[in-house]
């Protein structure tokens, strides 16, 4: 794996690898100590064409705990703002001695630019591009997936997928990265997805997807589903007429108060609900689905620097066979 | 260099038929056949020796961009203009989006002149629809007509003459001066923030999608207005399955519409977005694998009339960067010939004869351009183009004599090759280089 830039051209065994050495990362976050030496010496840069906070500073934990020096490029009131292109923002990268570039991006496609261009030689992380892909927002969530599967039946989750489970990706599917990386890493890891949107919010050409497709929310969680991933939706689509206000939406498409009282009547906790933040309480969640304990918004947090930090590794240290626990995940200073 | 006139050509294979010599001689096609090497001119003639090769009438684009004025980064008339002649083309259409927009006489002419300075291939202007390509005001379309320039082709492609009455007034307009609107079909809401094909590809690149209904409802407003009115309507760069139907239906019924279709909407496909290289970023754009097969079948049957370059050059910064970020277009007009031959006579759909009807006499026709697209007989003017069909060759946009380096084709290895062109009798092409421009007093 040279790059991540998408979940759709990811294999299973490297996915598999990364939430494998993800439980490995996670683990160092519980220590007092959160620092390994794996990566010293080297620079990671952020280049963030777009502002997500959440994303950088996640990226940015998950790189100085692993000992790389972390340069933040912020495309508000730099060069690039002054019309400078992508091209010369990644030669300037390449010159300063940038050995991973971990790039959000307005534009689809933006990371597979850098990716294939000879502007750039390092490796090249996708952290969110246009309606496209977010991998590491899918692996984190694949992650918090497979904690759960595997506690619910009782087996360790190193080395597992999540064959036989059901997720619903419920909101603006059409505009949605986070949707797009999650299908394809969810069904390469073995479970059904059903994707749940207004008809307008599904992109033309998603009913060849290999997901089933539900315009009724309360359908899809009558038949059972064993997580509900619910998407940030935009107030501002309803200007473009992509539904008719958000009361609306909210009735139909929402994790509202009457929906969690349903899933609470049918079973006990088994279902998950899943949230990648920033959340809009109110619109497509309710606070009390969002602080129910079925929630699983900041362990998706804590587990996107694991994922992270995982990703980060597996790039800078090359391709090579993994090295034993022990010698690689050691705190600093050992 | 020669100031000789008079050009034996040997062993050519006129529309790939029968071997004829053919005897050029101040302009003009003087003898074919066995008579023209025993012509009392053919002691005096240049002998081309081109056994083997095809001759066809020289080409004419109705849809090239050249860029001057305002883009001389991009193209200029003498670059433009080389490209088409290394490309077999006699003859360009340049058109309206130039800045300032060709919408007035002085414009045209300029672009007019800077054609005759060049001496490449005759530049026929396009003149723009509407006032600044705005789709508000009609343009001065009677002093365009009427100018040196003597435009006939009306478009303000890039852009759609969206408005329906601003489109009725324009086509009823044009008959006045036997002119033909050239649509650039493209319903603008529907394509709001459009990047590329909408359909399976783009819903996993997460690129907007441009869907084939927002040129086809348009092609369909189009053609009912034409029948209405009863005038002259071409459709520029035809790109999916249900706008040839469309046209189909509407020639059936005997609206007086032509269409084109470009070398690349018959050869490449949206797959090859996957890349997300923007090289392959163009307006229309690249469509599905069962559009290309439409395009073929209605080329092939007639629908549609003709092959447009849509040559489309831009400066290498506007495609080095993210694809939502990179400018829209191709360049076309040295490949135009061998994408033809590879898409359309090497897979059995037509012939050289038909390939001649499609880029040179249909052409000629809808622009109303009278010395070109003739055929090649005596007294007709010598605008030839000689090919060395068995010859292949692998595209190199560095090579080209384009400013522009974004050929899709890149890399590709194409059959055809232009040998030598004649315009007006005189050789601008020889031996697949250029040679001299043709110079001519400005009238």
């Amino acid at each position: 794996m040279k790059h991540l830039l998408s979940t759709l051209d990811l294999s299973r065994a490297d996915a598999i690898r990364i939430l494998d050495i993800a439980e490995e990362m996670a683990a160092v976050g519980t220590r007092q100590v959160k620092k390994l030496p794996a990566l010293r010496g080297r620079t990671v840069v952020n280049l963030f064409f777009e502002d997500s906070t959440r994303t950088r500073i996640s990226f940015e934990a998950a790189a100085k705990r692993l000992s790389a020096d972390v340069i933040n490029f912020s495309a508000k009131g730099s060069s690039v703002s002054k019309g400078e292109s992508l091209k010369d923002t990644a030669q300037t990268l390449q010159a300063i001695g940038a050995d991973a570039v971990v790039i959000r991006h307005g534009a689809s496609g933006a990371p597979a630019r850098l990716a294939a261009t000879d502007w750039i030689d390092a490796p090249v992380v996708n952290a969110g591009d246009g309606t496209h892909e977010h991998p590491t927002q899918a692996l984190l969530d694949a992650f918090t997936l497979r904690t759960h599967w595997s506690a619910l039946h009782g087996h360790t989750s190193s080395g597992s997928d999540l064959a036989g489970m059901r997720v619903a990706i419920v909101g603006d599917i059409l505009h949605s990265r986070v949707a797009r990386s999650n299908l394809w890493l969810l069904r390469t890891l073995g479970a059904e997805v059903t994707m749940v949107a207004p008809p307008t919010l599904l992109p033309h050409g998603s009913n060849v997807w290999p997901c089933t497709i539900s315009f009724d929310l309360d359908a899809t969680l009558a038949t059972g589903v064993d997580a509900v991933m619910m998407l940030r939706v935009q107030g501002e689509r309803m200007h473009d007429s992509f539904f008719p206000n958000t009361r609306e939406y909210s009735r139909l498409w929402g994790f509202d108060d009457a929906r969690l009282a349903a899933l609470d009547a049918t079973d006990s906790g088994e279902t998950i609900i899943m949230h990648p933040g920033p959340m809009n309480r109110g619109l497509e969640i309710s606070s009390a689905a969002a602080d129910s304990p079925r929630s699983t918004v900041l362990a998706q947090v804590a587990n996107g620097v694991a994922v992270r930090m995982a990703v980060l590794y597996l790039l800078l240290s090359g391709d090579q066979p993994r090295p034993a626990p022990s010698d690689a995940i050691r705190p600093a200073g050992l | 260099m020669s100031t000789n006139t008079t050009y034996l050509i040997r062993g050519a294979k006129p529309l790939g038929t029968e071997v004829t010599d053919i005897l050029i001689h101040e302009g003009t096609i003087a003898a074919l056949g066995a008579g023209a090497a025993t012509h009392q001119l053919a002691a005096e003639a240049t002998i081309i020796e081109a056994a083997g090769q095809i001759a066809l009438p020289g080409m004419v684009d109705l849809h090239t961009h050249l860029r001057e004025p305002g883009r001389e980064d991009a193209e200029t008339v003498e670059t433009g203009t080389r490209a088409a002649a290394l490309g077999g083309f006699t003859s360009v259409h340049a058109m309206a989006n130039s800045n300032p927009v060709a919408d007035t006489a002085g414009v045209v002419e300029q672009v007019w002149s800077l054609g005759k300075r060049s001496g490449w291939v005759d530049v026929r202007p396009v003149g723009a629809v509407t006032v600044g390509l705005a789709g508000e005001r009609l343009s001065e379309i009677g002093a365009m007509a009427d100018s040196r320039a003597a435009v006939r082709v009306f478009s303000d492609d890039g852009i759609c003459v969206f408005d329906p009455l601003v489109m009725r007034r324009a086509l009823e307009y044009v008959k006045a001066f036997d002119g033909v609107i050239a649509q650039h079909a493209q319903e603008p809401r529907l394509t709001e923030g459009a990047q590329m094909n909408e359909g399976e590809i783009s819903a996993v690149l997460g690129l907007a999608g441009w869907p084939a209904v927002a040129e086809e409802s348009i092609i369909a407003r189009d053609v009912l207005l034409a029948e209405h009115v009863d005038s002259r309507l071409h459709i520029c760069h035809v790109s999916t399955a249900g706008s040839v139907e469309i046209i189909r239906w509407a020639k059936s019924r005997g609206v007086k519409v032509t269409a084109e279709v470009t070398p690349h909407h018959l050869l490449l496909t949206d797959e090859l977005v996957q890349s997300y290289d923007p090289v392959y970023k163009v307006n229309p754009p690249l469509r599905r694998q069962a559009d290309v097969e439409a395009l073929r079948a209605g080329l092939a049957d007639g629908t549609i009339d003709i092959i447009g370059t849509d040559h489309a050059p831009h400066p290498s910064e506007a495609k080095e960067c993210e694809w939502a970020a990179a400018a829209m277009g191709m360049t076309g007009l040295e490949t135009a010939l061998s994408v033809v031959q590879h898409t359309m006579i090497e897979t059995g759909l037509i012939s050289w004869a038909d390939f001649a009807r499609i880029t040179s006499s249909a052409p000629a026709a809808i622009g109303r351009v009278a010395d070109q697209g003739r055929e090649l007989a005596v007294g007709e003017p010598a605008n030839i183009t000689l090919v060395d069909a068995e010859a292949r060759w692998i595209v190199d946009p560095a090579a080209m004599a384009t400013k522009g380096r974004n050929s899709p084709f890149k890399g590709l290895e194409l059959p055809g090759k232009v040998t030598h062109v004649f315009f007006h009798g005189h050789p601008t092409v020889r031996d697949g280089k250029l040679d001299t421009p043709r110079i001519t007093q400005e009238s």
